[in-house]
């Protein structure tokens, strides 16, 4: 009778007490967490100083300005995560992205094409210039440092041929393909079921979002009790979920009283969830971090060491395509220049979340931390008035900083 | 012997949550050969790392007295400085510097203005390596010679340093007999130089060849110190000590039918990857059975490695000939994921760098060879490949407290036991096992032979590996030798002796045939 009890697919509270010694003391379970989770505690911290010190930084325009300005560095950070944990790296990402987005501009303003064909023309682009840098990277065996560099040289020259050394604005005409292809970064879901000085449409996202979220944690918290697994203790769970939910409802009410649910949020979501899933659940994502942990024991491992470098810098080569729609729709123009440095905020990102310069280690998650550190950062000091150069002074000194942080960290957890 | 020259008291050593030393005590006299044994885990690191410096004076209890001066180690330099010098087991050369480069490292010989004075480097080199007996020029690059020939630069390098007291961490765990024997001489020349030397070792027969007294220890406690001149100071003793119980039998017992013929090799030539031409495997031959565990026997560099990976799924070097026949279906393998799918596994000799992905933890490294067995469609069921490890740490017996543990702080037999269930998850037919239980002590080595035994009674067929001919005689049905490349002979195991084995192993190249 009690056996049959127990292998009906776990009620939650009978196999609890079993897991009751796993339990550690919330003391301890708070270092741990602060050990293992720094970075995301030094977010939490900066993020904090910034409200504090400025009123306006929490402001609903406020909130909404970061996510639709830095979601292109967020982007090329997503792509890089991948090339990085491969042990490589790829330099050329900001030439990419802008060459994809003087393609689209040149298609959309000299040929006038549908704004969705010069979308799909630019992530071609992506891909091809991913598809060139593999070639070299997995056929021929050159390292991705030297591949990229010289990417970065050649998609920087072709995106001067391609503009023709001049910028291009896209135009604002009403009847011109121009503004809906803007929209892509600066348009907004608003109204669409009404609301009072705030939009509902936005809020009911949200909400819908922290719940799914709760569930999600919940169904892999039911897994990991079927299987025998040391889990939160309920209590402790449920403040982490209520916690995690708050946040998300109180973003979602905050940009719901600006201009309503930016359309690129909703791409820059799906993208996170997609490639989180990708590189922690499918054996492709299991290939690249085994290629970047140990090359030798993965190719006799049955991994196709060639196809996933191949991979990685095509998928990067797309993401870039994005990023450069994404960012030329934002600046509604494609400048020659477009992209110049970009591949060094996205590599910050990673490193700062948590990605190892060996490869084999790093999580899409930990590298939009990463991001949004130096997005938050960044925005923070435009407010309240720093000029470039102190700009830079100090995200120099945090990328710095957040790794050294991040070393001391593991050595003392792999000490105790 | 009357003097010593080291004393070890009462050491202690305490990581958080495990005693490593517990009350060891050591003391070796000067001008002796001590031989350090135990099982991995048992201590023996941690009680070096004491003694050199690695872990300072204050990070542990009792004390040290060397030179009848009491020794208080801040770093490994100050050991050095007083004459210890440790030669750990992965060699700590830099592969792109030449032979005097290497031994004058960071000691550089300077002339004029303090540039170096390369003659001067040279010269000295070359008395140094004249003393260790190694016949190279002291400009080749470290890369082009040996581990042998490494291990010897690094015992002259300690020897410029004017070593007293040298610490060898299982010299010979990557040496041939031949190099190992060359060592073994010189240790023996050391010694009558009056330089003393502590040996960590596995090997029970070299101990007994060259250890004027072996301490043993076990789970971190000094077990005894045994003089080996005593008449009873045999290797079963040894054993004992080591592992806490007596293995009457180092070999467990396997009574298997043996079946079909699984793997048939016909010609199969292999040639040097970018050196054209070069024969490295030449129409080597064989067959293995279900149910039986055929050995290849050969010493280092006679191809056994290379014809192993080439068969692999032609992992190594480039394929030059030869036709393979898996349940007599003739088959093509051109990458390991086809041999994985055709169900043949390969084991690796070189675990670190060929076998495990250290930084992830076990289960991760358990799962990665036969990753698609746990994907449906696209994804992977991590619940299931957690319950997958989980299995395997029962039955394999992985000494870990959960399969989440990062899989570079295991110990070499428990790392092992790793691999072997990462192929056995793959469901294999044929499994390739290279020097199975190469660096791991008497106690894993028993579970690795009873794991191959469970292995044939599944009807799986194996071939083992290996340059230690007890372990061939003890493990297998049948055997191959392996020289130059070629196979010399086949010996059902009732008819091989270590010493008709060696015969075949080594017949020179133009004797063949």
């Amino acid at each position: 009778m009690t056996s049959t009890i127990a292998e009906s697919p776990a009620p939650a509270s009978a196999p609890e007490p079993k897991n009751e010694p796993a339990h550690s003391s919330v003391g301890s379970l708070i270092l741990n967490f602060l050990t293992q989770n720094g970075i995301l505690v030094a977010f939490v911290f900066i993020f904090t100083v910034l409200s504090v010190s400025n009123q306006a930084f929490l402001s609903p325009t406020n909130l909404t300005n970061i996510v639709l300005q830095y979601s292109y560095v967020l982007i090329l950070a997503i792509g890089m995560l991948m090339v990085i944990v491969a042990a490589q790296i790829d330099l050329s990402v900001g030439s990419v992205l802008g060459l994809t987005g003087a393609v689209a501009s040149v298609l959309i303003v000299r040929y006038q094409t549908p704004w969705w064909v010069a979308v799909l023309a630019a992530l071609a682009v992506g891909l091809v210039c991913g598809a060139w840098q593999g070639f070299w990277v997995a056929v021929v065996g050159i390292p991705g440092f030297i591949v990229s560099l010289g990417g970065m040289l050649l998609f920087r020259g072709l995106t001067y041929k391609v503009l023709s050394n001049i910028s291009l604005t896209i135009p604002s005409d009403p009847d011109s393909q121009g503004p809906a292809y803007a929209s892509i970064a600066n348009g907004f879901f608003n109204g669409i079921l009404g609301g009072d000085g705030f939009d509902v449409f936005t809020v009911i996202i949200f909400i819908i979002a922290a719940v799914g979220f709760c569930v999600m944690q919940w169904r892999t918290r039911q897994n990991q009790l079927r299987y025998n697994q040391t889990v939160l203790s309920l209590p402790l769970f449920i403040i982490k979920l209520a916690v995690i939910a708050a946040v998300i409802i109180a973003f979602g009410w905050q940009i719901s009283h600006d201009r309503g649910l930016p359309y690129i949020l909703i791409i820059l979501a799906f993208l996170i969830m997609a490639y989180t899933l990708v590189t922690q659940k499918t054996s492709m994502g299991r290939s690249i971090y085994a290629v970047g942990g140990n090359m030798l024991a993965a190719q006799l491992s049955g991994v196709k060491v060639k196809w996933v470098n191949f991979w990685v810098f095509v998928n990067m080569g797309f993401l870039a395509g994005v990023a450069g729609v994404v960012y030329s729709a934002r600046m509604s123009s494609a400048q020659p220049g477009a992209g110049d440095g970009f591949e060094l905020d996205a590599i910050a990102a990673c490193f700062i979340g948590g990605a190892s310069t060996l490869g084999g280690v790093g999580r899409v998650t930990g590298a939009m931390i990463g991001g949004l550190i130096m997005a938050v950062l960044n925005n923070g000091m435009q407010l309240m008035g720093f000029d470039e150069s102190t700009r830079k002074i100090v995200k120099g000194l945090v990328l710095l900083l957040a790794v050294a942080f991040d070393l001391v960290n593991k050595r003392r957890a792999k000490t105790s | 012997m009357g003097d010593t020259i080291l004393q070890m008291r009462s050491i202690t050593k305490t990581f958080p949550g495990v005693v490593a030393l517990d009350d060891v005590n050591l003391t070796v006299a000067r001008g002796e050969i001590h031989a350090i044994c135990g099982e991995n885990g048992a201590g023996k690191s941690t009680l070096m790392k004491v003694l050199s410096g690695v872990h300072p004076h204050g990070t542990y209890s009792g004390e040290i007295i060397f030179d009848n001066q009491p020794a208080t180690f801040g770093s490994i330099t100050d050991s050095e400085h007083l004459g210890i010098v440790i030669i750990h087991q992965e060699l700590a050369l830099s592969p792109h510097m030449s032979i005097a480069e290497n031994i004058f490292l960071v000691n550089e010989r300077k002339g004029v203005l303090g540039f170096i004075d390369w003659n001067r480097t040279n010269a000295e080199a070359q008395e140094l390596m004249t003393r260790v007996g190694l016949d190279e020029n002291p400009t080749t690059l470290i890369s082009q010679i040996g581990v042998g020939k490494q291990q010897l630069v690094e015992i002259a390098k300690a020897l410029y340093k004017d070593v007293k007291l040298l610490i060898l961490d299982e010299p010979t765990a990557a040496l041939n007999d031949d190099d190992s024997e060359h060592l073994l001489g010189l240790i023996r020349q050391l010694k009558a130089q009056g330089i003393t030397c502590i040996m960590i070792s596995h090997k029970l027969g070299e101990i007994a060849e060259i250890a004027d007294t072996t301490t043993i220890i076990r789970d971190g406690k000094t077990i005894e110190t045994i003089d080996m001149g005593e008449p009873d100071a045999t290797q079963d003793r040894i054993i004992r000590g080591m592992v806490g119980r007596s293995l009457e039998n180092r070999f467990p017992e396997r009574d298997v039918p043996i079946g079909e013929e699984r793997l048939r090799v016909e010609g199969w030539s292999v040639n040097h990857p970018t050196q054209a031409g070069r024969r490295i495997v030449e129409n080597a031959s064989f067959n293995v059975r279900a149910g039986e565990v055929v050995g290849i026997a050969g010493l280092m560099g006679a191809g056994r490695t290379e014809l192993a990976m080439s068969l692999f799924g032609k992992s190594y070097g480039r394929f030059a000939g030869g036709q393979m026949y898996l349940n007599g279906k003739n088959v093509h393998l051109n990458s390991p994921s086809d041999a994985i799918a055709a169900g043949l596994a390969y084991a690796t000799e070189d675990r670190k760098r060929y076998g495990l992905n250290l930084i992830e933890d076990i289960r991760i490294n358990i799962t990665s060879a036969g990753l698609s067995r746990l994907t449906t469609a696209t994804w992977i069921n991590s619940d299931e490949e957690l319950q997958v490890a989980e299995n395997y740490r029962k039955d394999m017996r992985i000494k870990t407290p959960s399969v989440l543990h990062p899989i570079g702080k295991l110990s070499g037999g428990n790392q092992q036991k790793v691999v072997l269930s990462k192929w056995l998850f793959t469901d294999p037919q044929i499994l390739i096992l290279d020097e199975p239980t190469r660096g791991i002590d008497v106690g894993a080595k028993y579970e690795i032979y009873n794991l191959i035994n469970q292995m044939v009674a599944q009807g799986k067929a194996v071939v083992v590996i290996s340059s230690e001919l007890p372990e061939l005689l003890g493990v297998c049905d049948r055997i191959y030798t392996l020289s130059f490349g070629r196979i010399t002979g086949e010996l059902p195991v009732s008819e091989a002796t270590q010493e008709n084995l060696m015969k075949l192993m080594t017949i020179e190249k133009d004797e063949v045939r």
